[in-house]
């Protein structure tokens, strides 16, 4: 029972947040100043009379504000997103297009970023007060407070172009087509490198902050001074009975930040010219193309939604307690 | 009050933050007296290297003086960050109070209002909002203002909700004063100081909002920003290091003052709940 009720009230949810979000966009379509056609066309003047003429007609444009709320949020129920007079082609298949590169640019630095976390976090609190924790402080300081576009830009400048390590922007190489399929998944493992450090770094000195905290929260609990009293090794005592009940706070803190996750792969596709949803967010910002961001910003909402789902799983595994919720 | 110096002042790193946090704001207010004349304008050959052609941090492929850059785009920085940390609390602080002190209906409705905000990717709504009505100050403002305030205003019903339990809240009621009274003479001062820490470090968080919608383009292009200098000399970074390091450092250094500062703030103002 208790399955059925949690799925059924996220599915409501899940619904609700996405009328919302389509509420949100309508809103900023008649907020802009000049024809609400225009924007759903692209930049004004861009488009030709007939095109405009067949958008008022299908959004109807001439009808009462609710109504034409309703007809929007129908299509968008329908995954119907526009059409994007630019590109030349449906907003949503654009989408799907960019979908790919962007769930495994996030999703990786999502676990490199909870995964470096809890190890660093780990070391830190159970080191508390050496120079390890005093340095590993300092670093998540440092990083917390520094402008993801930046750290890529400086990552290219050491890896790329004064050492010569990885490359330094794209998806795969140009001669990537004649690979074999081992040869292309490394080519573009190699691409990913960066990116995926760039974006994990930031969350990652977030969960190394966090991890520490609990960490020695939990090392002052009665069953950790059991373990030891039972003369347990050090070790033992971490890994069986500290790691997985400090870290459960940071998992849900983690998933908490997928929704500033997604934001910080526009900035970091943008930098490093990966083709997914942020790259089509910075080209669609410098075109003007605002049926694309309209549709990325819902897409990008339901992506939240889904990584929200996945971090409840996660917890369920790490915490056996969660399942009887 | 000179107690709280004292425990503020005793804090090193609060030391260091407040330091590098006069800098910047000296240089904000100052800026037009160290480098009179538009940092947009060309104040010597492109592509000049730190030190070269009299200008102390180079400067960009229009030959425009980096420092003069940084030194003017602290006032936008200093600016966004404050004005829409006001935007941010406003909302959020009100909608806090409504739902701590109402409860019921209105409390629920409220949280889950709170929580559709805070699942809606912020940065990608800001760029919408911004692109959608147009770069100017203003927009930016308000676009980060109105991504800011979830986490306030959670922490503003969660504080309300304690405060208003104490006896000394009840006795208003019993006095019959308004409920408006009530809470902005009795709750709110109580509830206010981690609002403060809070709020410190939303500007933080702002100002590097700030610096990633300039560096899309998204700034406004009467006003030099740190983002914006770092996003133009992006495709030069293999000629010209110096054209997108300098700024990226002056973000980083304000956002760490700030940091610093609000932690130190929080333990001078919260010693309780402040980290062992």
């Amino acid at each position: 029972m208790s399955i059925i009720t949690s799925l059924t009230g996220k599915i409501i949810g899940i619904v609700f947040t996405i009328l919302v979000i389509a509420t949100i966009n309508f809103i900023l379509i008649h907020a802009t100043p000049g024809d609400p056609a225009m924007v759903i066309a692209g930049q004004s003047g861009a488009a030709d009379p007939k095109f405009i003429a067949d958008i008022r007609a299908a959004y109807g444009l001439d009808q009462p504000f609710l109504i034409q709320l309703g007809t929007y949020i129908g299509k968008v129920l329908q995954f119907d997103l526009g059409y994007s007079y630019r590109q030349r082609a449906d907003v949503s298949a654009l989408i799907l297009d960019r979908l790919g590169p962007t769930l495994l640019l996030t999703l990786s630095a999502f676990f490199v970023s909870l995964i470096g976390g809890v190890f660093f976090g780990a070391l830190a609190g159970k080191r508390q007060g050496t120079w390890a924790d005093l340095a590993i402080s300092m670093v998540s300081l440092l990083l917390y407070a520094t402008p993801v576009f930046w750290l890529g830009l400086m990552l290219v400048l050491v890896f790329s172009i004064q050492l010569g390590w990885v490359p330094a922007f794209g998806y795969a190489s140009i001669r990537a087509s004649s690979f074999g399929p081992w040869d292309y998944a490394m080519d573009v493992a190699r691409h990913l490198i960066l990116p995926v450090l760039t974006l994990a770094a930031i969350y990652m000195a977030v969960y190394t902050r966090l991890m520490r905290s609990s960490l020695i929260e939990v090392s002052h609990e009665d069953h950790v001074r059991t373990a030891r009293a039972k003369g347990l090794n050090e070790r033992q005592i971490l890994s069986r009975h500290m790691l997985r009940n400090a870290a459960v706070p940071v998992v849900t803190f983690a998933g908490l930040q997928a929704s500033a996750l997604i934001g910080g792969s526009v900035v970091v596709e943008t930098v490093f010219s990966w083709p997914g949803l942020g790259r089509l967010t910075y080209d669609a910002v410098t075109a003007r193309d605002y049926p694309v961001l309209l549709g990325l910003f819902l897409i990008m909402s339901v992506l939240v939604i889904a990584t929200n789902l996945l971090t409840d799983v996660l917890h369920r595994l790490i915490d056996p307690r969660v399942k009887g919720r | 009050m000179s107690e709280f110096f004292r425990t503020f002042l005793s804090r090193p790193a609060g030391i260091v933050g407040l330091v590098l946090l006069v800098i910047v704001c000296l240089m904000a207010v100052l800026a037009p007296l160290i480098y009179p004349g538009s940092p947009w304008d060309m104040a010597g050959m492109p592509f000049a290297r730190p030190g070269e052609a009299g200008m102390l941090l180079g400067s960009d492929t229009l030959g425009r003086d980096i420092a003069s850059g940084i030194v003017h785009g602290a006032r936008v920085s200093i600016l966004i960050g404050l004005a829409s940390t006001l935007t941010a609390l406003f909302i959020g602080v009100t909608l806090g109070c409504i739902a701590g002190y109402a409860g019921g209906m209105v409390d629920g409705a409220i949280v889950r209002f709170t929580e559709i905000f805070q699942t809606i990717p912020s940065f990608v709504l800001a760029i919408l909002f911004v692109a959608i009505l147009t770069p100017s100050i203003g927009t930016i403002i308000l676009a980060i203002g109105l991504v800011s305030w979830p986490p306030l205003s959670r922490l503003t019903r969660a504080q309300v909700k304690t405060v208003t339990q104490r006896e000394f809240v009840q006795a208003a009621r019993c006095q019959g004063q308004s409920t408006l009274s009530i809470v902005l003479r009795h709750v709110l001062p109580n509830a206010v100081s981690p609002i403060i820490v809070a709020g410190s470090l939303t500007v933080a968080a702002a100002i590097l909002i700030e610096a990633a919608l300039s560096f899309m383009g998204l700034g406004d292009p009467n006003f030099m920003s740190w983002g914006y200098m770092v996003g133009a000399g992006r495709t030069v970074i293999r000629q010209a290091w110096w054209m997108s390091v300098f700024p990226g450092i002056a973000i980083l250094l304000t956002v760490v003052a700030i940091n610093l500062v609000g932690e130190a703030l929080n333990d001078t103002l919260n010693p309780r709940i402040s980290r062992a």
